[in-house]
């Protein structure tokens, strides 16, 4: 029997998650708490979960044991769209479709009906750095401005915790220092509410407050950047 | 050349189809000398094809005499083989069987019912059945294609179909444009068929009633006739089958099932 979460500064909350397949463990008993405002990295080697961890945060996966609690609701019992849209995941790929940048910014909203305006949509550009590139066909974008683009294109949904899985593990060293600056204002400007799976431990100590170390799918450490990174 | 040497029909028969079947396997050994193998699906496929026509021809000798209700009963029976052959053509997909078999019974069997009520496809059995097993028939080969596309764009494009989920996208449009792809995809043999008809092709149907001593006007507008009816049956059936499957392929939660590896 699970039950809801304590404090109401808490945002997520995830309790005894876990997803095995055929046997084999992804996520197992992972439990933390999120709270409004604060910034989590996932870290862990490769294979670890840190993605699959994420994917059950956003229910792109199905989780065979445990909940997560958003805002207080199981979120089983969440339309899984508005879910989705409260947790909006940025991928490792940006995936963008094609089309132009307003095009793929406007996607979100409009699948809820909505329209978003051409101000609304320059200024979720200058939050990423790409003032102006709102006509730009997404085919000429360097990878560093399509990561950025695909983060605007999230944030256009307005969500309440922001998921990032490896934003820049595929980008070269300049354009992941973009990406990496973008994510940082954006985050720090706004307040916004953040778990970001990396596998870098400075970008972790950069960008997050609090992180969890995963090791064969289950959370051996968690704590501020540091102590996990040095204990 | 054959005909020197094998005098009964039968023996004749069984000979030409030796032949064909040699050049068949030819080709299956060019392509294994590329490491495409299909030796053993081809082998299957032919001896299968060959026993199966074989055990129909016989039957078609008895159902002569039978009455005109037991064609109905071939024809469901073909229609649940079809589902069963087309569906292996969608490996992992959930429900394919039932879908290709509902997708072929809707799309394939109302308009063989549409066809024989008008008048176009006489109700004698010897006209029904094999009319009938060739609209199933080309029904059954177009949601194979548009079943085998639709997996293969998903499997392609996973990362695509997630990213519009997670941006809230209903699940059955973030598969929309391969669903129209496959769509596309499976009518293009039923389309070329129509496109070259009398040009690069002369069908058996025609050829047959030529050899019966039919006119040949007749002939070739009652050829169309099957070809149009055959497209309409194929472009129902696929239309039903990416209908159907587009739903399948996701969880109550809107979860991709369909994913590499898995």
């Amino acid at each position: 029997m699970t039950t809801p979460p304590s404090s109401n500064s808490v945002i997520l909350r995830a309790e005894r998650l876990g997803r095995t397949i055929h046997e084999k463990i992804l996520v197992q008993d992972a439990n933390f708490e999120l709270c409004k405002g604060e910034v989590l990295a996932i870290t862990g080697p490769s294979g670890s979960g840190k993605t699959s961890l994420l994917r059950l945060l956003n229910r792109l996966d199905e989780p065979t044991s445990g909940t997560v609690f958003v805002e207080g609701a199981d979120y089983r019992n969440l339309e899984p769209r508005e879910l989705r849209r409260k947790l909006g995941m940025v991928a490792q790929r940006p995936y963008l479709f094609p089309g132009t940048v307003a095009d793929n910014l406007r996607f979100g909203p409009a699948q809820r009906g909505e329209l978003l305006k051409p101000e609304a949509i320059e200024n979720l550009l200058t939050q990423v750095g790409l003032r102006g590139y709102a006509g730009r066909d997404v085919a000429n974008l360097s990878g560093g401005e399509a990561q950025r683009v695909s983060v605007a294109r999230t944030l256009a949904n307005s969500p309440l915790v922001l998921l990032l899985d490896e934003p820049t593990s595929a980008l070269d060293d300049a354009a992941k220092l973009e990406v990496e600056s973008s994510i940082q204002k954006v985050v720090h400007d706004q307040g916004l509410t953040c778990v970001m799976v990396t596998h870098d431990m400075p970008q972790a100590a950069r960008l997050a407050g609090r992180a969890l170390l995963l090791e064969a799918g289950r959370i051996v450490r968690a704590g501020p950047v540091a102590e996990v990174m040095h204990a | 050349m054959l005909r020197l040497f094998f005098h009964s029909q039968l023996q004749l028969g069984l000979a030409q189809a030796s032949v064909a079947a040699l050049a068949a396997l030819i080709v299956v050994l060019f392509a294994r000398r590329r490491g495409i193998h299909l030796e053993g699906e081809t082998l299957i496929a032919m001896v299968r094809g060959l026993v199966q026509i074989i055990a129909v021809g016989s039957i078609l000798v008895v159902l002569l005499r039978a009455p005109r209700w037991t064609s109905g009963l071939l024809l469901a029976g073909m229609i649940v083989a079809a589902g069963a052959t087309s569906a292996r053509r969608a490996k992992g997909m959930p429900d394919a069987f039932r879908v290709s078999t509902w997708a072929i019974a809707f799309g394939a069997g109302s308009i063989i019912a549409l066809m024989t009520s008008l008048g176009v496809i006489d109700t004698a059995i010897t006209s029904l059945v094999p009319v009938g097993s060739m609209l199933i028939a080309n029904a059954m080969n177009t949601n194979g294609l548009a079943l085998n596309r639709f997996r293969s764009d998903v499997l392609a494009h996973v990362g695509e179909i997630e990213t519009a989920l997670a941006l809230g996208a209903e699940a059955r449009n973030s598969v929309s444009p391969y669903v129209q792809a496959s769509f596309e995809a499976s009518l293009i043999p039923a389309i070329d068929s129509l496109r070259s008809l009398g040009i690069v092709w002369i069908p058996g149907l025609m050829a047959g009633m030529l050899l019966s001593g039919a006119r040949p006007v007749y002939a070739a507008i009652y050829q169309f006739v099957v070809l149009a009816m055959i497209f309409a049956a194929s472009g129902l059936t696929s239309l039903i089958s990416t209908m159907l499957i587009r739903g399948r392929v996701f969880s109550p939660a809107e979860q991709l099932l369909l994913q590499p590896g898995r």
